[in-house]
């Protein structure tokens, strides 16, 4: 299995995320953000980092990258897309998930682990945790705090896709939500970095099963 | 640019949406001796220079402000 990695300018996650996925077995693929082009990959990670700068609003630049074109085709095609931290924020402004993040209420950047509860495992990148386990990832974020108008909240609540819970919210996020899926549940965004704790050298593999999780999924459809 | 307009856009939090960097200013502006400030909110201001006025509310709408948290307001200048 081919897992890509979009790499833009300021992205500071991917080494780390394409780390995690070849030690997850799966094949890393670089996706440069100036070509629009997925290299016939099976999964797309959007890794963290400062895409742009976070110029004007973080994501709001590399959401009209060139990889992205063919990026959202192949996510509303069904294609599983995970964006971690400022790639939860170009999903979100991408219109691939609903709702926004905003400034941390306490207006301090977070770097820290923090206890999280997997909500879902109904999606390709949960699969392998099971449901209400409870699992410490690091955070390191100033836009984290998860907003959506009443009636989107109330949506995803219902339609069980809250994906990931903070334990202990550490940025003001509306119902504690570190992480959600779309509707069709292929597009997840965390704001916690599952790659950092995927390697015994970074002292956990917690993470690694979000990983893993996308290789079981595609291994059940073939 | 020949003949360019000078376009000012206006982007801040939509109402209700939390805004913790006018708070932090609204707590610091007493910590400075300066009382009675009641409210802070902080936006972003944007100037453009273009052709023409016609796109400037696609350009607010698709790039310079997110609808879902901001609301935006524009005029040209001269």
């Amino acid at each position: 299995m081919r897992i890509g990695v979009t790499v833009f300018p300021g992205s500071n996650c991917d080494r780390d995320a394409l780390h995690a996925v070849e030690r997850a077995g799966a094949t890393p693929v670089e996706l440069w953000h100036a070509e629009a082009e997925l290299k016939a990959v099976d999964a797309v990670v959007v890794p963290g980092g400062f895409s742009y700068g976070d110029y004007l609003r973080p994501g709001a630049i590399a959401r009209f990258a060139k990889v992205m074109g063919p990026l959202e085709e192949f996510a509303k095609g069904g294609g599983p897309v995970l964006g971690v931290c400022n790639g939860f924020q170009v999903l979100l402004e991408a219109h691939l998930l609903p709702g926004a993040l905003l400034r941390n209420t306490g207006m301090r950047f977070v770097s820290r682990r923090v206890r999280t509860r997997i909500e879902k495992t109904d999606t390709p990148w949960t699969a392998l945790y099971g449901e209400g386990e409870t699992i410490t990832l690091p955070v390191a974020h100033n836009e984290g705090n998860y907003y959506a108008d009443e009636g989107t909240i109330r949506e995803l609540e219902e339609e069980g896709r809250v994906v990931l819970r903070y334990l202990e919210n550490p940025n003001g996020s509306a119902n504690d939500i570190a992480g959600i899926c779309n509707e069709a549940r292929n597009v997840v965004g965390l704001m916690p970095h599952p790659e950092r704790v995927s390697d015994p050298a970074l002292g956990s593999e917690e993470g690694l099963r979000v990983f893993r999780s996308v290789l079981a999924a595609a291994g059940a459809k073939v | 640019m020949k003949n360019a307009l000078k376009v000012r856009v206006l982007v801040r939090p939509k109402r209700g949406i939390l805004d913790p960097q006018g708070e932090a200013v609204k707590r610091a502006l007493p910590a400075l001796g300066f009382s009675g400030v009641g409210a802070v909110h902080i936006g972003r201001l944007i100037e453009l220079e273009v052709e023409s006025a016609d796109e400037v509310e696609g350009m607010c709408r698709r790039l310079l402000a997110n609808p879902t948290t901001e609301e935006y307001e524009w005029e040209v200048v001269s």
